[in-house]
């Protein structure tokens, strides 16, 4: 890798790590203290390798430089030194034996530790998906404001009011027990599904940023499963639905950056491997008798990993669609079911569920009117693609709608 | 809105016995598409749950019988609960439970709370 390159992808890497090591080390007081002093260890390397060119082995470098630079705080700041964690105080006397911990087990303990702070339930949803993007994956304020197509400033403050939360709250940074586990995990599950969401079905353009949120929920949810005390069905069936969906991101997309839909796919583009470890995950969250919406979903998810529409996928889809709709409602599992009910039991049976559902403010539910009645009744189709086309918001969608307008047209006149 | 109670009611004796696992799957899949379709329209308070045919039936001398169905001839098999603004809304969405292609009929009722 090219020092250009590294230096980033090492941020990317390393800097949540020490983030979270530093923080547990400190206690939540001080997360602003751990962030000054990580990026002014990358502050250092950037000036220091572009001079003197890379060290031996970077990473050990930057945890070196990190080491040396707490310590170096703690010597001037003795105020802070004295204030900070019993731990400290008790293990290290002066600040030069302090010891700070960045074995491989730490580094995970601490990242497990902070994932359970991000999804405090103080702390509001909209605000934990960009916390745990800036202190959980290592994106920058410019990075979030970027994925949430917002302005820095907006994000910049959400942050701050997050972590003046955690201060105010006294929030403990430490291995959760066994009952906070049980209490706290569903959030986890749940920012971590939303953070995925985040990156997978945005309408931000830049592909690369949102694969990289992709693939950081995916770490983050792999590492609960490596915890034995996380490692739970549910916490299995929301990675493995993560993998089957990420398999497809490739497929998504033409060179052109547009959107390309499901049934029009290159299935040569689905990663396999993905699909593969998709479904090792599922046959793990299988153990337990509890069904959770991460399963159904998961199962959704691996129908879709056959292209070819065959009875016994779709009536499978349609079950699932059924069972998670009773578990919890939401708009679009409601829209998806009727989509997969029209292709087990037919369009007619379809559309009058579909007329019930009554969700005429979305784009999504006229596109599917839209779809239902295509060669069942041409002129409706268009009626409601239209419908679809001055509701939905981003230009990509509405070129996908104009293409089936057009197409309904040609049949209206043949 | 409201909650209603729906109860379904049949003719046990109505109910062919010895149903292949084919049928089984087969009304499985009515109840649950028809169910679906009233949760993807957000009206659903409880799915609600099957009951097994045997019972008892417990009187004021004490007297405890085997029932219900000796005495009527239909019989409560199941329930659910809905959301809907009126009875006449809540009684649309019974229309299709296959209950009644089994000869059966659903009994809507307003459910009135107890106030906490």
């Amino acid at each position: 890798m090219k020092q250009a390159e590294l230096i980033p992808h090492l941020f990317r890497t390393e800097y949540r790590k020490l983030v979270s090591v530093l923080c547990k080390l400190f206690g939540i007081e001080y997360i602003e203290i751990a962030e000054d002093i990580v990026s002014d260890t990358f502050l250092l390397a950037s000036e220091l390798w572009g001079l003197k060119g890379l060290p031996e082995n970077p990473t050990a470098w930057l945890y070196v430089v990190a080491k040396n630079k707490t310590k170096d705080y703690l010597k001037r700041n003795s105020l802070f030194a004295q204030t900070i964690s019993k731990e400290i105080k008790c293990n290290a006397p002066t600040s030069e034996e302090l010891e700070i911990d960045l074995s491989s087990k730490n580094i995970n303990d601490s990242q497990l530790a902070m994932i359970f702070v991000v999804c405090h339930p103080f702390i509001p949803a909209e605000a934990q998906i960009g916390l745990a993007l800036n202190l959980l994956c290592g994106f920058g304020v410019d990075e979030i404001a970027h994925a949430f197509l917002t302005n820095k400033n907006v994000i910049y403050k959400r942050l701050q009011r997050a972590k003046e939360k955690l201060r105010t709250e006294k929030i403990k940074i430490e291995q959760p027990t066994l009952a906070e586990i049980d209490d706290r995990l569903s959030t986890v599950l749940m920012v971590l599904y939303l953070l995925f969401n985040e990156g997978y079905y945005s309408s931000n353009q830049d592909i690369t940023l949102r694969k990289d949120i992709c693939m950081e929920a995916m770490r983050l949810t792999h590492l609960l499963i490596e915890n034995e005390q996380t490692n739970k069905p549910f916490v299995n069936a929301l990675f493995s639905l993560m993998c089957f969906q990420s398999s497809r991101f490739d497929a998504r997309r033409n060179q052109n950056g547009e959107t390309i839909l499901y049934q029009d796919q290159d299935t040569d583009l689905w990663n396999q491997e993905l699909i593969a470890k998709g479904e090792y995950f599922l046959d793990q969250a299988s153990q337990g008798d509890k069904l959770s919406k991460y399963h159904l979903e998961a199962g959704i998810a691996y129908w879709h990993t056959t292209k070819a529409d065959t009875k016994e996928k779709w009536e499978n889809i349609l079950q699932l669609y059924n069972q998670l709709l009773l578990i919890e409602y939401s708009p679009i599992a409601a829209l998806n079911r009727t989509y997969a009910l029209a292709k087990a039991n037919g369009k007619k049976e379809a559309i009058m569920e579909a007329e019930k559902i009554e969700l005429t403010d979305n784009h999504l539910y006229h596109s599917l009117l839209g779809e239902l009645y295509t060669d069942v009744d041409n002129s409706k189709a268009i009626l409601h693609l239209q419908k679809a086309w001055a509701l939905a918001k981003s230009m990509a969608d509405k070129m996908l709608i104009s293409n089936k307008i057009l197409e309904c047209r040609q049949k209206l006149n043949c | 809105m409201k909650d209603f109670l729906l109860v379904y009611r049949t003719d046990y004796n109505t109910i062919p016995k010895g149903a292949s696992p084919e049928q089984m799957q087969a009304s499985a899949k009515r109840w649950m598409d028809w169910i679906g379709g009233i949760a993807a329209q957000n009206k659903l308070t409880d799915r609600g749950n099957r009951l097994v045919p045997s019972g008892k039936v417990v009187k004021a001398d004490n007297v405890i019988a085997d029932g219900p169905y000796t005495e009527i001839k239909e019989c409560i098999v199941g329930y659910s609960i809905v959301k809907a603004a009126t009875i006449e809304e809540a009684s649309e969405l019974s229309k299709g439970c296959p209950i009644l292609a089994a000869g059966g009929n659903v009994e809507v009722r307003e459910i009135n709370a107890f106030i906490q």
